[in-house]
């Protein structure tokens, strides 16, 4: 067994590794690009909080790992790993003062640098951020030494600050049109995030809910201590409110967010196909987006009077588009049968970039409108009423997940489901019991088709039109993050996912730009910590959690099982 | 802790529906307008977004057209009628997809009065459509596409006009140029799939034909290609004597490398527009972009000069693309025609109508722009352009105005 | 032998059989009509094809120094490096600011050879760099892991880094500056031209295939490497240290990938973020054409691979009537690489691999 670093190395390396990524998420340009947001107004930055977090966790985590004596001892330790990181932070300023970095780097901004000085001027300002994080480091330290209780209380507190901070546009948008209420709701934020007095409530009254509620069991809570019938009632009636605000929610959130929805929704949709085809059979399918692309361009060759082929209505086309992409998924599945794992994967991926050059090309473009797409596409409509605003068609999409969310979990327990997870497992074995891989496979492949299909004719229905461009591996590459978020398998957990990787990143704006680095950061990060999701299939976790220890530290862990071979 | 803190918010949200239904409503200006009225209460800002590509290989068109549009803000004391001038917008990319999201972005926001926008034609054709529901006024200074502003196209929007020339004149301009200047009888076109680059090299095409000259073959390459190998030697079999490629970044300056390294194509003359019109083409093209020719809007004058300076010292370089002088007019006009339409109310309050805004920029008439004298047809098309001709040297930029010679 | 073919045919093969013959059929047919039918016979001169085929070459020079990377590492590890396109594209982004610092201050005039061993020698050292560190951070960890989490991570970091460098560096034009020395060609036979550039780029690639082949073939390390990849538990009971080994094996592809990106470069000057991303996936393409797990044979999938693309269009699309075939060169990549995995995964060099459970 290797012998337990000393408590220089430890901190050292942690001081290092929290430095450096405080270095890059500089000069990547998230720092002053999310410096533009307060959290609380005039005080504290979302631009700060990035820049600082890395150092900060670096350095709590540092002293989880050192056994230090005594107290003063564990303090000072954590006030080095802190000083360690802000050292690597003034060695950029410092850098940067003196070269152009600018002309490699194109965030070594003079604004970067103030956000790091906190505005004093090189050279006093080098020892700026080493005192400060030297004094986060401490603090971190202190975090540490305190009880459990307290520091869950902490860090709830901050967390449901920072939440707030961050949410401000959104819960604004949403208040506004309240009369009274929204006005005093309003009161709690300045211009550009809370203002102090009502951050210091918020982390007061958080705090107290937290600390009092810690440690509860399950019994204890207030819900469980009521008499049967009233639990009833209270279930019931929150899921009855939780109902009437998903109803009501395009309406409340204004068009901007409902078109965030939208997209959400129809990402959702992908996501309950893809799962299908990942989750419950196992087959990893890079090339996704081109069933979300036959669906697209079916509809529009079916409907938009550019092309000249047919002049259906949205609805009259649907079926006939998805019977095309159900199709599709048969005639790309069927050569695929007997690749497994990372071929299969590749081969798809394949797949998805030849659809989408031939939609591109010059060769179909009477068909296909090449790569200036396709417009006028037919938006759907009910007798006179035409499905044309964010707002209407997030209750078409609503419906559409309705449907598809309830096919996906009937399958799931049904004999084809079944044998889905079967194959999953272990596809000899499968193929010995006696299932049809065959079959089972096609199956897998067209449902999933059939899903991403039918996002596709409404994405193209929503935008009225179809651009090749829209349809790349990117898209590919989201919807299996979702999916791997919330967790393989798992029908929830597409939910879960859309909205962390759909949903946030349009929320809060200035995060666009990172977007993807976040994807990838969080898909690494995610089989490398969580490999089983945010909201695990039950069987999953259970079989996962029968198994770990209560306190699983921090440290990597191999992962111990993703699709089920242990 | 947190059922019972969702129970109290889900019934405060209840409650406020129905206090919000009978709250007191603010008296309103009767608006009459056909699409909408926009109300700026004291102390509010007119908001005017720009939509234009300023991220990615061809971000020197973008960033140029905001400069001016800047500059332009800048002049008129960052305020248009006693009101602050809210200018952000979104980056568009030069693709339909960006056109796309930025105008779904855009689109969404109703307290934006107009657009200045889009920077390249195949946004325009995605965008336009959105922006035109939302009730904007959109002013491009960049977009040059016929088909944005033909009548009866389907391209073509109301709300919908521009500063920039209309390729029409710009493709006949280039086919003059091609064959009385330098005498060439043979040439060839690549575009690269967007609107502007197929319209304008048919258009070229077209004029060349007319005037007596052949054309071998006009193909395709895509925007991200990288090997330009099958189609240059597909052009070299039809032995050229001019290639006229009026595309974007970063395939123009790939092609022109290339086809220095292609049998048959060494000394054949290359000739694009003003999508390469950019300080990135001699830094992608390096020594092979000797000889390169673009034609290009010409601005000149005495106003324009004064405006240049003013451009270098703000943004300490001197201007990285043509059209912002055009970007600059844009703005002028659009408030221009706010001035004239908006209705102030005695307490400070100003109400735009959004269709009389259109109505009132389409009826623009003789207005004294920094790129001429700018009269605006029904359709849109509002320039009286003068288009030139350059020539990029090695590593210089901007490239020297060899046509028509002063 | 036919008996034994009418008891393992399925409705399957019969169908992807069918395809594939078909599609063959029609490349043949194309192939065809550019050699002897007229007008497409006289399309394209002799001398045409022979600069078609030299610059499918460097091309293939390019992929053949990539495919060594996801070679070498599926090798040792089972597992397709799929963020080894992004190791390629940092080599060459962080070196074109050397070289165009080295081209402003004048030594490529001066000192093209000297200049050109710097900016490569950058490359190499940052791809390298690049490859240990992501087997370090996000490989290590998951050795144990069933084969779709180490994947899914490859494409999370695949994509990291992508966007991290396009944050780092920028969106916008980065160009590699002209090397005086390399421009212009050779005539030979007083017709056909030999572009300076391209044969640089062919030998250099030959030259670095060689010694990466004699490395794996014929050092101890190289050995050590082999016996890791033939069975990591013998090789660790023999007392090979298999983590440092696994160290050096992504080295040596990243070093490789650095040093493709140079021979890139010279042949498509501008770089971003995004150029790992396809030839990443044709590399690939390549290595599996040849046979994964070979080293002559990412070679040789990498060569045909790229003559096939580059007289692909001209050969076979055009004669068949599909206008601008150019925009579908990339599908030809892709078509191969479906194409091997379906009915031969094992390449042309390489052992049967994908029948056997992966």
């Amino acid at each position: 067994m290797q012998k337990k670093p000393s408590d220089w190395k430890i901190v050292l390396q942690f001081g290092l590794i929290g430095g450096a990524v405080s270095v890059l998420l500089s000069l990547v340009g998230m720092v002053v690009a999310f410096d533009q947001r307060y959290i609380i107004s005039n005080i504290l930055t979302f631009g700060q909080i990035t820049l600082f977090a890395p150092i900060a966790l670096t350095t709590y985590l540092s002293i989880r790992r050192i056994s230090a004596p005594t107290r003063g001892k564990s303090l000072l330790w954590a006030a080095l790993a802190g000083t360690i990181g802000g050292l690597l932070l003034a060695l950029l300023v410092a850098l940067g003062s003196v070269v152009n970095l600018r002309a490699m780097f194109v965030n070594a901004t003079s604004d970067l640098y103030n956000i790091i000085t906190f505005g004093v001027p090189v050279p006093l300002g080098l020892l700026v951020p080493l005192v400060f994080c030297a004094f986060l480091g401490i603090l971190m330290g202190g975090l540490y030494l305190l009880t459990p209780r307290w520091r869950t209380t902490i860090l709830q507190a901050s967390a449901w600050v920072l939440l707030f901070g961050l949410l401000r546009d959104l819960i604004m948008t949403v208040i506004t049109p309240w009369g009274i209420i929204g006005t005093i709701i309003g009161l709690m934020f300045a211009l550009n995030g809370l203002t102090i007095i009502s951050a210091a409530i918020l982390f007061v009254v958080v705090g107290f809910f937290t600390y009092r509620g810690y440690g509860r069991k399950a019994e204890d809570r207030w819900i469980n201590r009521l008499p049967p019938q009233r639990q009833k009632f209270v279930r019931w009636g929150t899921i009855v409110v939780l109902l009437v605000v998903v109803l009501l929610l395009p309406y409340l959130l204004g068009i901007f967010f409902s078109d965030i929805l939208d997209n959400t929704g129809i990402y959702i949709l992908m996501g309950l196909g893809l799962n299908i085809v990942v989750g419950f059979a196992g087959l990893l399918d890079l090339g996704y987006v081109a069933f979300y692309a036959i669906g697209a361009y079916s509809m529009a060759m079916l409907t938009s009077p550019e092309l000249g082929i047919a002049h259906l209505t949205f609805f009259q086309a649907l079926p006939l588009a998805l019977i095309v992409s159900v199709f599709a998924g048969i005639v790309l599945g069927l050569p695929v049968l007997r690749l497994r794992g990372d071929y299969l994967a590749i081969v798809t991926l394949g797949f998805g970039e030849i659809i989408r050059l031939l939609v591109l090309s010059d060769w179909l473009k009477s068909f296909l409108g090449g790569p200036q797409g396709v417009q006028h596409i037919a938006q759907p409509q009910i007798g006179n009423f035409v499905f044309n605003t964010q707002q209407s068609l997030y209750y078409l999409i609503l419906v559409f997940i309705a449907i598809a969310g309830f096919v996906a979990w009937r399958l799931k327990e049904s004999h084809v489901g079944r044998s889905w997870m079967a194959l999953r497992e272990d596809e000899d074995v499968a193929q010995a019991m006696g299932i049809n891989t065959v079959l089972t496979k096609l199956l897998a492949f067209g449902t999933g088709a059939f899903f991403s299909g039918l996002a596709g004719t409404l994405f193209a229905a929503k935008l009225g039109s179809s651009y090749p461009s829209s349809f790349n591996f990117f898209v590919s590459i989201n919807v299996l993050s979702l999916i791997i978020i919330g967790g393989m398998g798992s029908i929830p957990g597409v939910f879960v996912g859309a909205l962390v990787l759909v949903s946030a990143p349009d929320i809060l704006r200035e995060f666009s730009d990172f977007r993807f680095m976040f994807y990838g950061a969080v898909l690494v990060s995610m089989m490398l910590f969580r490999p089983e999701g945010l909201w695990p299939e039950a069987r999953r976790k259970l079989e996962l959690h029968e198994e770990a220890p209560p306190e699983a530290d921090l440290e990597p862990q191999p992962a111990v099982l993703s699709t089920g071979q242990q | 802790m947190s059922k019972r803190l969702f129970a109290i918010v889900s019934v405060l949200i209840l409650a406020s529906f129905v206090l919000a239904a009978c709250g007191p409503s603010t008296p309103a200006y009767t608006c009459t307008d056909k699409i909408g009225c926009v109300t700026i209460k004291p102390g509010d800002p007119i908001h005017i977004a720009w939509a234009l590509v300023v991220a990615g290989p061809n971000e020197t068109l973008g960033v140029d057209s905001r400069n001016g549009i800047e500059i332009a803000i800048d002049d008129a004391g960052g305020k248009i009628l006693g009101h602050a001038v809210k200018f952000d917008g979104q980056d568009t990319g030069c693709s339909a997809e960006g056109g796309q999201a930025a105008g779904a972005k855009l689109a969404a926001d109703p307290t934006i009065i107009a657009v200045i926008g889009t920077s390249c034609s195949s946004e325009a054709r995605v965008a336009e459509p959105l922006f035109s529901k939302a009730g904007f006024v959109t002013v491009s200074p960049s977009n040059t596409a016929p088909d944005l502003t033909e009548a009866g196209n389907a391209n073509n929007y109301p709300g919908y006009l521009r500063t920039a020339h209309n390729d029409k004149v710009q493709g006949a301009k280039a086919a003059e140029f091609a064959w009385n200047v330098l005498g060439v009888k043979v040439a060839a076109t690549i575009n690269d799939g967007s609107l502007y680059a197929d319209k304008l090299q048919q258009v070229f095409a077209d004029n060349f034909k007319q005037l007596g000259g052949t054309i071998t073959t006009q193909l395709a390459v895509d925007p991200a290609q990288t090997d330009m190998s099958s189609v240059l030697a597909d052009i070299a079999s039809g032995k050229p004597e001019l290639i006229y490629f009026p595309i974007f970044l970063p395939a123009g300056p790939l092609i022109i490398q290339q086809a220095k390294k292609t049998p048959g194509l060494e000394n054949t003359k290359l000739m694009g527009a003003d999508g390469l019109f950019s300080p990135d083409v001699p830094k992608g093209a390096g020594d092979d972009v000797e000889g390169f020719m673009v034609s290009s809007p010409l601005v000149t004058g005495a106003a324009y000069d004064a405006f240049v300076q003013k451009y270098t010292t703000k943004f300490g370089k001197a201007p990285i693309s043509i059209f912002h002088a055009h970007a600059y007019d844009a703005f002028n006009m659009v408030k221009a025609a706010i001035e004239k339409v908006a209705v102030q109310q005695p307490d400070g309050t100003i109400i735009i109508p959004r269709q009389a805004l259109r109505d009132a920029m389409y009826a623009t008439s003789g207005f004294q722009g920094l790129t001429g004298v700018l009269t605006c047809t029904p359709t849109g098309d509002c320039a009286n352009p003068t288009i030139g001709v350059y020539e990029y040297h090695k590593g210089q930029y901007p490239p020297t105005l060899i046509f028509p010679t002063k | 032998m036919l008996r034994n073919l009418r008891q393992r045919a399925t409705l399957t093969d019969i169908v992807v059989w069918g395809i594939g013959i078909f599609i063959g059929i029609m490349l043949i047919i194309g192939f065809y009509r550019a050699i002897f039918v007229p007008p497409y016979n006289a399309k394209y001169t002799y001398f045409t094809w022979a600069d078609l085929i030299v610059k499918g070459l460097a091309l293939g020079g390019v992929y053949a120094l990539i495919a060594m990377g996801y070679t070498l590492v599926y090798g040792i590890l089972r597992m397709i490096n799929f963020a080894h396109s992004e190791v390629f594209m940092s080599g060459p982004f962080t070196a074109v600011f050397l070289a165009n610092a080295l081209a402003n201050a004048g030594y490529y005039e001066k000192n093209p050879l000297l200049s050109l061993i710097l900016v490569a020698a950058l490359s190499i050292t940052v791809s390298m760099t690049v490859a240990i560190l992501l087997e370090r951070v996000a490989y290590r960890p998951l050795r144990t892991a069933p084969r779709l989490v180490p994947l899914i991570t490859a494409i999370g970091a695949s994509f990291f880094l992508i966007y991290t460098f396009r944050g780092l560096y920028g969106s916008g034009i980065f160009a590699y500056p002209t090397i005086p020395a390399l421009q212009g060609s050779w005539t030979l036979f007083g017709v056909f031209e030999l572009y300076k550039t391209q044969v640089v780029v062919i030998t250099f690639a030959v030259i670095m295939m060689f010694i990466l082949f004699y490395i794996v073939q014929w050092t101890k390390i190289g050995k050590a490497m082999r016996a890791v990849s033939e069975d990591k538990e013998a090789a660790a009971l023999m007392g090979i240290d298999v983590d440092r080994i696994i160290v050096f094996t992504f080295a040596l592809g990243g070093a490789s990938a650095g040093a493709a990106g140079i021979l890139y470069a010279l042949q498509f000057p501008v770089v971003n973020a995004f150029i790992g991303f396809v030839p990443g996936l044709k590399a690939f393409t390549a290595a599996v054409l040849g046979g994964i797990g070979s080293v002559p044979g990412a070679f040789l999938g990498a060569m045909i691979l790229g003559v096939l693309e580059s007289l692909g269009p001209n050969l076979f699309l055009d004669p068949l009537r599909i206008n601008n075939p150019s925009q579908l060169k990339d599908a030809i990549a892709f078509l191969i690489l479906v194409f091997i995995l379906i009915f031969r995964p094992s390449g042309i060099l390489g052992e049967r691999m994908t029948q056997t459970k992966v």
